[in-house]
């Protein structure tokens, strides 16, 4: 991890001391509840349903193994026991109390942790590849790059109070694992013929109510220019973004209302009188940064290790949660390893404080003290000697921890939806809960392959529903729950080259109880299309268009909604 | 006289804000007295502003163009800018612009929906001078210059980023004065 130094920890510790201040005023009656919002928000307070939610910062999802140790503390000391780990790698308390708050952001503040700028209208944690420093498909290590970007962004003073959120992914490697087009700044590392290091800067993307492709503003950055390219589309953004309507608020768009093509010349404008000013990146900063990441000291291996293979061979059941669950290291004799928080039966993300404990325990055993949070929500041990992957996977199973998943129908992105967040339209657990339970089997799941699905409690799509390969929506209609459908969606990243694509609405919305049927329909228009094994269920998708697809889900009825649609519309 | 924080320290306001009549017409002009007045008013009255007796300044609201009296600054005591909403941050934008890009080195002033705990930004964006909402304390409120000790990227008032201070004897740098 990068390790504070002391300038980065007192300011840690004067954030815990301010907001303990503002918590203090506001608490004695001298801040009303407007003035507290935009100053809880920024460190990640949010109120929920159930009282105040702790949102925790973990930069770029990279966490070492007593820090997680403090999350399980914090979890038992002021929460309920348990953590739920979000989509944008952090995680989040649900159920602390106000009062507790500066306390625990001073518990995290001991192991150079804080909530800072987790909420608000202002640049949010930096996300990436969960494989940064380690993928085989490796261009450059995007952690130092999400770090150098983490510190330009905290605390400034001029892009604080933005028309809305405003969240930069970086990705470091040939496959978009960090879904670059679909953030308000995608940062896409590219070498040059000459092999400089540089990037494809991608503007306007996100997902929400509105979900949009990001436009490429630029083909190649050089590196010096980052923050100094970042501050003018912030500038632009900060000064034209409309702050009238909430849902129109976002730099996405700004852009469309604009253009792609006139923001991009506004932001050259902007950029063209502070372009080499101070705020360019010096080599000695970059490195220096790098310096203060701790890389793991990795044993030199000859290569891939015997007896692992052995027990592939021998052990189907930890051949198949190898296949699933274990990734490629660049180091030879490594590899990577996912745990699965998504058991059947426990809600997706969510990890016990006992969990916690343990994975930290297996973190310190099996991989060198340091872990990541995928945005898929599961936690991944990263620096894994192959030798000890046999005796990890059989600790890990005794945790409920290696559900032999990833990649599959099961391992479910959602939102913590209407169980907990006042925002939701609809719950999403109980509905990822009963596709995990219809798709149990292991043999079915394998066979229908690589599928991404993705449940959001509401628009704001927290759940990623969007670029789901199948998309969960609740919507409201007239205080019911309903769900609506999508299907062809991709975040960008199952394959190096897949574009991020927005998924397509199949109909009208369905209640609660016939979702699974309504899964195992498309299943079975899958199975039945597909031209072989290595199509997979998004192959097809994009192949046959979502025709069959509605065909068999809503058969004559549908075709009936669609003739009385058009016959109003012609009407 | 209303009190305002400048330079760090509580002083009295020498100065009366004008404001636009609710139909947008122009307010009338004290004889006597330093005034600041509102763009429009500014734009559309030049000469006679510029004849009377007393300082004159401008304020900017949010929506406002910086650029529109970059021409003028050095006719003016003060320049002002409005925040309507906490919220709204446009006008951290445009004490940039003002102090970075045209040059202005006098006061600069925030007014509006703004108490202590935006002042370290306010200040990191140029502000000298601040008048806090009503039934704010701003002797209770100079303790939030402090709030941080030190600031990652470059600013206004400190124009340098950190990396670039690291090796510097004066751990400050560069300080805009």
């Amino acid at each position: 991890m990068y390790r504070y130094d002391e300038i980065d920890q007192r300011l840690v510790e004067e954030r815990v001391a301010q907001f303990r201040d503002q918590t203090r005023r506001f608490l004695a009656g001298r801040l009303s509840e407007d003035d507290f919002r935009s100053l809880r928000l920024r460190n990640g307070l949010y109120i929920q349903r159930y009282g105040p939610m702790l949102r925790v910062a973990i930069p770029y999802g990279l966490l070492t193994s007593l820090q997680l140790r403090t999350l399980a503390h914090i979890a038992r000391k002021w929460d309920r026991g348990y953590g739920h780990f979000s989509t944008r790698q952090n995680l989040q308390f649900n159920w602390v109390r106000l009062e507790d708050a500066p306390d625990i952001l001073a518990e995290l503040a001991r192991v150079q942790m804080h909530a800072i700028q987790t909420s608000g209208n202002c640049v949010r944690n930096i996300t990436t590849d969960h494989f940064a420093g380690i993928a085989r498909d490796e261009i450059v290590d995007s952690f130092v790059w999400c770090e150098l970007l983490r510190q330009w962004s905290t605390f400034h003073p001029e892009f604080s109070y933005l028309p809305r959120k405003f969240k930069i992914a970086v990705n470091g490697a040939r496959a978009d694992r960090a879904a670059v087009f679909l953030h308000d700044i995608g940062l896409q590392a590219v070498r040059d013929s000459a092999g400089e290091v540089g990037f494809r800067v991608i503007v306007g993307g996100g997902m929400g109510r509105t979900p949009i492709i990001g436009h490429v503003m630029r083909e190649f950055l050089p590196w010096p220019h980052l923050l100094t390219y970042v501050e003018a589309v912030l500038r632009v953004y900060n000064r034209y973004g409309r702050r009238d309507n909430i849902h129109k608020a976002r730099i996405k768009i700004l852009v469309k209302a604009l253009t792609p093509e006139r923001f991009r010349e506004e932001v050259e404008a902007e950029w063209a009188s502070h372009k080499d000013g101070p705020s360019t990146l010096t080599e000695e900063e970059v490195r220096r940064v790098q310096g203060q990441f701790a890389r793991p000291p990795y044993a030199q291996l000859p290569g891939d290790d015997a007896a692992y293979a052995a027990y592939l061979a021998a052990e189907p059941a930890f051949g198949a949660w190898a296949k699933r669950n274990v990734h490629p290291h660049k180091v030879p004799g490594y590899a990577a390893v996912t745990l699965s928080l998504k058991k059947t039966g426990v809600p997706p993300g969510d990890a016990t404080a006992d969990q916690m404990d343990a994975v930290a325990n297996l973190t310190d055993r099996y991989s060198l003290g340091e872990l990541r949070v995928s945005h898929e929500q599961n936690l991944i041990l990263a620096d894994v000697r192959q030798a000890g992957l046999h005796a990890l996977w059989q600790e890990a199973k005794a945790l409920g921890l290696a559900t032999p998943n990833i990649g599959l129908l099961t391992n479910i992105i959602a939102c913590p939806g209407g169980d907990f967040c006042s925002l939701a339209n609809a719950k999403s657990i109980p509905v990822a809960q009963a596709i995990q339970e219809r798709f149990d089997r292991l043999d079915y799941l394998y066979d229908i392959g690589e599928l991404d699905l993705n449940i959001s409690g509401c628009m704001n799509s927290c759940g990623h529903h969007h670029v789901g390969h199948i998309g969960i929506l609740g919507v409201d209609k007239n205080g019911e729950e309903w769900y609506q459908i999508s299907i062809g969606g991709n975040q960008g990243l199952t394959r190096a080259g897949a574009p991020a694509a927005l998924g397509k609405v199949i109909g009208p919305s369905f209640a609660r109880e016939q979702i699974p049927d309504v899964i195992e329909k498309l299943i079975e228009v899958y199975l039945d299309q597909r031209e072989s094994e290595e199509e997979r269920f998004i192959d097809v998708v994009w192949r046959t268009g979502i025709e069959p697809f509605k065909e068999c889900v809503y058969g004559s009825h549908h075709q009936g909604h669609e003739r009385r649609s058009r016959s109003l519309a012609a009407a | 006289m209303a009190v305002i924080i400048k330079g760090m320290n509580v002083v009295a306001d020498p100065w009366q804000r004008l404001e636009l009549n609710a139909d947008g017409s122009l307010p009338p002009v004290p004889p006597s007295g330093d005034i600041i007045v509102p763009l429009a008013m500014w734009q559309r009255l030049r000469d006679g502003l510029l004849a009377r007796p007393g300082r004159l300044g401008v304020w900017l609201n949010a929506n406002e163009e910086p650029a529109a009296i970059a021409e003028d600054l050095r006719l003016f005591g003060v320049v002002a800018v409005n925040f309507p909403k906490v919220t709204d941050g446009r006008g951290y934008s445009i004490a940039y612009l003002l102090r970075a890009r045209y040059g202005w080195k006098g006061e600069l002033r925030a007014f509006g929906d703004i108490w202590r705990d935006q002042l370290f930004f306010l200040a990191g964006c140029g502000f000298n001078a601040f008048a806090l909402r009503e039934g704010e304390d701003p002797r209770e409120a100079l303790a939030a210059f402090g709030d941080f000790s030190e600031s990652y990227q470059g600013s206004v008032a400190r124009p340098l980023p950190l990396f670039r201070r690291r090796h510097l004897p004066s751990p400050d740098g560069m300080e805009w004065s």
